[in-house]
């Protein structure tokens, strides 16, 4: 398979380039995607080429354009709805739950909601405690919803594809910090969209983990390594419906797990996770099941502080040692 | 030990070989309430020989059980108890002795036969006092053994050692933890168990020598050859009338009906025996004690390696045919592991015959308690004299290996050539 | 039966009794007692199991007859009704 080698952000861009040429009903709307280029740059030089009836910029108010994209969708378009982050997601809350999630249920299945909403995630950036979360997990607790986050080049380049063939709403994170790093791209899509991959084989203890933490988990995977512990990491990528046959496959073989999330350890995604090994692992396991979140404070602002308060690569490793030695 | 009463049996773990200290009961066949007569199999119990099932020597109701699978218990230990519903096996059950060791004169309480102290203890004498058999193994209610995938019982272990000790019969009491509360994580099990990829049959039927079949095996040699003073005689037996009996016998018979060998040679040793009943018998608490039936051990080797000892009960009550039939069910049930406890306890003598893959002679090694081992070596042709002419001959070295505490030369000779006369009139057998 | 049936009838009856045996192992032309390890009750079961899954009784007599994997082969192909 040809692989280039882009940028996070352009592999997102080539990603929304494919969707606007493969069907025509598609459209890209959002704060600042058209003429300023989309606020982290992702949309650059599309409004130039596709022109303002397909890169439309928005008001600043996510309740209303928000639903304007789900009525678009109603009406048979396939919109990419940009959210500038996933901070601003909580004014759209009620369209997303009330209207996107629910309105095929409420029609008894008449309508499909066929639309795409793309949020900017995570800290990092010290962009403090209002503009820094990771709400994934919000998200994924709702039915009628599908939940990706791509963490790989590739799948920033395929799964928005994949989603808007989706007939129902798909909600795509994708991690600031990603964003300037470079990687392959791969021709096609690794898999398809609810799939988890494994992607470093081991045999001790498994790390499970998704979106920005995944480049973390590979790099303690590395340093573990060196200290003769074989960790098998997977990389979720769809956050609803989870892909629990993998993980649990990988505890099955390694009969220890730490999930590594970047949002808040009560009621997180790696507390969820936690209980499904529990529930259908239980017997395959020779340690308690860990999970290493951010500190239950709001994001700090200092620099020091924010990445003391994030997951960090030492702490994985700390993490997996203690489990290897039976503490 | 309990007090029990005329009424009330206990089953304990019994001793299924001289060396045997514990036992891991690992299935009960029987609940609370049910009926059992004498000879039913109510258990099973994994030893170092393998898998044995425990019968029940009283005929009655299971009142109680007090240990749940899987548990090591020493031997002796009171498992279940069982009420009595006949008079008769009251009675029987005060005089019957199955188990070869504690029936000492001394004891007057109705023999709970499987209280084999002197094993448990270190010391290699058998000396039994009579405040040793009061002291017998007292079951501590309090102690953990009880270990279930639940995880019932103090010990604590991750669930994936849960899992591996139910399906290998792990004694989780016997490890030692290295976890938080010292709980037992897969890395303190031994090696062997490690390999959490169930085995294949093929691999199932090659692990027959396990380590402690072979550890079993040593354990009961060691004890022989450091207690039993033994000594050697053999003689050549003329085997050309009964080989030739032999032939026209299976002439036309179909291989089910076939006849070997061994079972005149066991046939032979136990007629010989009724006349010479000192070599059929234990000796225990420095003394020797006759057995009262003649039950005769027989050596079977594994495909796989190792050997297993089962008995064929009163082979002096029995037919030619069926001491061959008996031969069949032991060798097919030595070697798929189905094999009784009373077949592994109640022989009161041992044979060994390697047949045609055998040497000439073989002088073996005494089991205890027994204090003798009849080893027959490979058919040789030879000529012989035979009133001043050559003849051809068949002959077979049978050595016999005895406790010289209570078997002299003497005797010995007495029995080689009284063997071979009995052998010279196959028809008679 | 065909001759091939027969192989395999003969091969699945000596693995009743030596299951770790397979055709590679044994020399056709030598001793089956010998080449399979099997003692006088081995081969009796042997052929307990070749009666039940062909119907040939084998007697004492036949024994030089059948020593060998080829010669039972042989001996079943003639006897099978």
């Amino acid at each position: 398979m040809n692989a280039q080698t882009l940028t996070y952000r352009e592999a997102l861009r080539a990603g929304i380039e494919q969707a606007l040429e493969d069907d025509e009903r598609v459209f890209l709307m959002g704060e600042d995607v058209g003429r300023y280029g989309g606020c982290y740059a992702v949309s650059k030089g599309l409004f130039d080429y596709y022109g303002e009836q397909r890169i439309i910029d928005t008001p600043l108010c996510e309740s209303g354009f928000v639903g304007v994209g789900i009525g678009a969708a109603l009406g048979g378009l396939r919109p990419i709805v940009e959210v500038m982050t996933v901070n601003f997601s909580l004014l759209a809350m009620d369209q997303i739950v009330n209207s996107a999630a629910t309105l095929r249920h409420m029609s008894g299945g008449q309508f499909n909601i066929p639309v795409v909403i793309r949020m900017a995630c995570g800290a990092g950036r010290q962009l403090a405690a209002q503009h820094s979360h990771s709400w994934e997990n919000f998200y994924a607790h709702i039915p009628g919803l599908k939940v990706l986050s791509p963490a790989t080049h590739s799948d920033a380049r395929h799964m928005l594809g994949q989603a808007l063939r989706d007939p129902d709403p798909v909600i795509i994170f994708e991690h600031v910090m990603l964003l300037n790093e470079s990687g392959e791209v791969s021709e096609l899509p690794e898999a398809d969209m609810e799939s988890a991959l494994v992607r470093r084989q081991g045999d001790d203890l498994t790390l499970i983990t998704y979106g920005g933490c995944l480049n973390k988990a590979l790099a303690a995977a590395n340093k573990l390594a060196e200290l003769n512990i074989s960790a098998e990491v997977v990389d979720l990528r769809c956050l609803r419906p989870l892909d629990t046959d993998t993980f649990l496959a990988s505890v099955e073989k390694t009969h220890r797990a730490i999930i590594i999330d970047e949002g808040w350890k009560t009621c997180s995604l790696a507390g969820e996770i936690s209980a499904i090994i529990m529930d259908q692992g239980f017997w395959t396991l020779d340690a308690p099941v860990k999970r290493l979140c951010t500190a239950e404070v709001p994001i700090p602002y200092p620099s020091h502080l924010e990445q003391a308060a994030l997951p960090q690569v030492e702490q994985i490793v700390e993490m997996a040692q203690a489990i290897m030695e039976g503490r | 030990m309990d007090r029990e009463n005329d009424n009330v049996k206990e089953i304990v773990m019994p001793s299924l070989g001289a060396d045997m200290a514990e036992g891991m009961l690992v299935e009960w066949l029987v609940k609370r309430g049910d009926s059992v007569k004498r000879g039913d199999i109510i258990a099973v119990i994994e030893t170092q020989k393998g898998a044995i099932d425990m019968e029940v020597y009283y005929t009655g109701v299971i009142s109680e059980i007090l240990h749940e699978p899987v548990v090591t218990l020493p031997v002796g230990t009171v498992m279940a108890r069982v009420e009595l519903t006949e008079a008769s096996d009251r009675e029987v059950a005060a005089t019957a002795a199955p188990q070869m060791d504690t029936t000492v004169p001394e004891i007057d309480t109705a023999p709970q036969m499987d209280t084999t102290v002197p094993e448990i203890d270190t010391a290699p004498q058998m000396d039994i006092t009579v405040s040793e058999i009061n002291t017998a193994p007292q079951i501590d209610t309090t102690s953990p053994q009880v270990v279930t995938a639940a995880g019932r019982g103090s010990v604590i272990a991750s669930p994936i050692v849960r899992k591996v000790a139910l399906e290998k019969r792990l004694d989780l009491t016997s490890i030692k933890g290295s976890g938080p509360l010292g709980a037992i994580l897969l890395r303190d099990l031994p090696e062997t168990t490690k390999e959490m990829r169930v085995s294949t049959s093929a691999s199932k039927q090659l692990s027959g020598v396990t380590k402690s079949m072979r550890g079993a095996i040593a354990a009961a040699m060691t004890k022989s050859k450091n207690e039993i003073p033994h000594f050697y005689q053999s003689l050549d037996i003329e085997l050309s009338n009964a080989l030739a009996w032999l032939k026209k016998t299976n002439e036309d018979r179909s291989p089910e009906l076939h006849i070997l060998l061994l079972a005149l040679l066991l046939k032979a040793v136990a007629k010989t025996l009724t006349k010479y009943p000192d070599l059929n018998g234990f000796y225990q608490a420095n003394q020797f004690v006759h057995a009262e039936e003649i039950h005769i051990g027989n050596v079977i080797s594994l495909r796989q390696g190792g050997l297993v000892v089962p008995a064929i009960h009163h082979v002096d009550k029995l037919s030619v045919d069926e001491t061959m039939q008996a031969i069949r069910d032991i060798s097919a049930r030595g070697r798929n592991g189905h094999l009784r406890s009373s077949e592994l306890t109640d022989a009161s003598i041992t044979i060994t015959n390697m047949g045609e893959r055998g040497t000439d002679s073989v002088f073996a090694v005494i089991y205890p308690p027994q204090v003798a081992i009849i080893g027959f070596g490979k058919i040789r042709k030879t000529p012989q004299l035979v009133d001043g002419e050559l003849v051809n001959s068949e002959v077979m070295s049978v050595c016999l290996s005895a406790d010289h505490r209570v078997i002299d030369g003497m005797l010995g000779a007495k029995f080689l050539n009284a063997l071979s006369k009995q052998l010279q009139k196959p028809e008679l057998l | 039966m065909k001759n091939h049936e027969i192989k395999a009838v003969l091969l699945t009856a000596i693995q009743e009794i030596a299951p770790e045996i397979a055709l590679e192992d044994i020399d056709l032309d030598e001793d089956l007692r010998d080449e399979c390890d099997l003692d006088s009750m081995d081969f009796l079961n042997y052929l307990i199991e070749i009666k039940k899954l062909t119907g040939v009784k084998i007697t004492e007599k036949d024994y030089p007859k059948v020593n060998t994997f080829k010669k039972m082969l042989a001996h079943l192909e003639q006897n099978i009704a």
